[in-house]
């Protein structure tokens, strides 16, 4: 556009070979802003630049739920010594593509009674809320969407958003489950988000920063769940317990129990609405899961022992990306674990469990991990 | 583009906030309350202070307003609407909000804003908890505290409103006699 600019500074190339980019994305994520540089004004830059990292991230986003709703069933099936999905495509991995048609192509009920304004915000909300967490979420090494300085708490805060949409979707169905149902996952998700809060601010005394990419950063020569041995490894427990409950999964899935209330606060969405739920509980749990895998075990960071420099060199062949997938998906199949094999809990034994247990113990710990960090006896 | 946002996140915010006093189906107005904290939000994060930002969605848009919109499903029913009010009461809000608008606007524009010189300054967490508790000249300490007994006069007051009295044994059945 501006042949000025593009006569300033030659074509820019990659700085380093192409093949090990898979170890620091900074190169090419240097290298596309550069091009994008030469090419156009600063304002077009960034605009392409946000088109470029919306249109992947939605990208991941549907791939992610795509999988995940193939690997539930999949686990589900583990579990209960059944195969699974297994007709469509090998291993039946072409199941929930071709549900995902089914709910494209579904009728949109429209409701008579209902407040339709609402009716049609809530599910854009819901999606809204984890669309926005999973940009701050560091998925290998330059491969960070947004690194703010207070990460952890943007992700909190974000994530907290979606029971708004919940809680919507529940009254402006106008229908006494959809309505019980908002009203148990509000109060679910209103008590779990103290622990949740409160377990990650754990690791971010040991940390010392709320900035995702320093708490990476802190975690090179051994993962907070080994450095910070016993208050980190009960903080990683709470955070299990209390991030299984905020995303309404079972055994804590009071707000679609379908024994009683049909499906909760989604019984009056149909086709791709009721997608967007589902997709969104998905992605809420792939969410938790990596904030649980970054904090606790690391996130992108291989596998490392201090002073134990052949085995450390070995384990960084392992390109970060696949690393930071695994732990992800390691604390993805523990809480599919947790929801196949658990009786679901009553609505008074789910808020006893948070403020008589998870809470106080959650609040001694973070005491305890102060005076550990004080006085240094963490690895 | 900063212009751009800005002016987004500006009408965002007025077209909302008259949205809010104006619609007459109460949890639609919560609805707007909640577009416009996050739209504040917005406006934070443009100048750089994240935290603020994080805080003012933590709090306002997901602590205050979930509790608006939990005490709404508790108490109304989706066919309620609120009575259109009459033209006096229309005219005297509108002229109260009007002479607001303009005693504040008038006093921004009487005001000479000088642009600082000093370089910006990345607010981190750090900063943040030292000047909260710290006792010097830029210390926050005092508003600190007081804000928390505020506080914890609120939840002792809170949970004094909500406790039940004493168990009543009179209208109970008694099974277990004999």
């Amino acid at each position: 556009m501006l042949p000025e600019i593009v006569a300033q500074n030659t074509s820019p190339s990659l700085s380093v070979p192409w093949w090990k980019v898979v170890y620091n994305f900074s190169p090419l994520t240097e290298w596309i802003d550069k091009s994008l540089h030469n090419a156009m004004t600063p304002f077009w830059t960034t605009v392409t630049e946000m088109l470029i990292i919306g249109v992947l991230i939605l990208l991941f986003y549907a791939l992610v739920g795509l999988f995940l709703v193939y690997a539930e069933r999949k686990v589900c099936a583990f579990m209960q010594n059944r195969l699974g999905p297994n007709r469509v495509g090998p291993f039946g991995i072409f199941q929930t593509i071709a549900d995902l048609f089914k709910l494209l192509f579904k009728e949109l009920v429209p409701i008579k009674n209902a407040d339709g304004f609402l009716f049609n915000l809530a599910p854009y909300i819901v999606i809204i809320a984890s669309f926005m967490a999973i940009a701050a979420i560091p998925f290998a090494k330059g491969l960070h969407a947004i690194d703010l300085n207070i990460g952890v708490l943007y992700v909190i805060a974000v994530s907290a958003m979606g029971v708004i949409g919940v809680l919507l979707a529940g009254w402006s169905s106008n229908n006494k489950y959809s309505l019980i149902g908002a009203m148990r996952s509000g109060a679910q998700i209103v008590s779990y988000e103290l622990s949740v809060g409160l377990a990650l601010i754990t690791i971010v005394i040991m940390a010392g920063s709320m900035q995702l990419s320093v708490i990476v950063e802190a975690q090179r020569d051994g993962w907070f769940i080994f450095k910070g041995h016993i208050p980190a490894f009960i903080a990683f427990i709470v955070f299990l317990i209390s991030s299984t409950a905020e995303t309404n999964r079972g055994p804590f899935d009071l707000a679609e129990a379908e024994s009683e209330l049909t499906a909760g606060y989604h019984t009056e969405y149909s086709g791709i609405k009721f997608a967007f739920f589902f997709l969104a509980e998905y992605i809420n749990m792939f969410i938790v899961s990596s904030i649980a895998a970054t904090v606790f075990l690391g996130g992108w960071m291989p596998f490392h022992v201090s002073h134990w420099e052949g085995f450390n060199h070995i384990m960084d062949f392992i390109p970060p990306f696949i690393w930071y997938i695994g732990k992800t998906f390691f604390v993805i199949f523990m809480m599919m674990w947790f929801k196949w094999t658990f009786p679901r809990l009553r609505i008074d034994q789910l808020l006893t469990l948070e403020w008589k247990y998870l809470l106080p113990i959650n609040l001694v710990n973070v005491l305890v991990m102060a005076f550990i960090v004080l006085m240094g006896w963490h690895f | 583009m900063a212009s751009i946002m800005f002016i987004l996140f500006s009408a965002m915010i007025i077209v909302f906030s008259i949205l809010t006093v104006t619609s007459r189906k109460i949890l639609r107005a919560a609805v707007y309350l909640l577009f416009v904290l996050v739209s504040t939000s917005g406006l934070y994060f443009m100048l750089n202070y994240q935290f603020l930002a994080a805080v003012q969605l933590t709090l306002y848009a997901g602590g205050i307003v979930v509790l608006i919109i939990f005490s709404i499903l508790l108490t109304s029913h989706i066919s309620q609407k609120f009575e259109s009010s009459g033209w006096k009461k229309n005219i005297f809000s509108a002229i109260a909000a009007m002479t607001g608008a303009i005693l504040s606007i008038i006093t921004i524009l009487d005001y000479t804003f000088s642009a600082t010189t000093e370089a910006a300054k990345e607010v981190n967490m750090r900063l943040i908890g030292k000047s909260l508790l710290s006792v010097d000249y830029d210390g926050y300490v005092l508003p600190f505290e007081v804000i928390s007994v505020l506080l914890l006069a609120a939840m002792v007051a809170a949970i004094v409103v909500a406790k039940k009295g004493a168990p009543k044994t009179i209208g109970l059945p008694k099974l277990n006699q004999e």
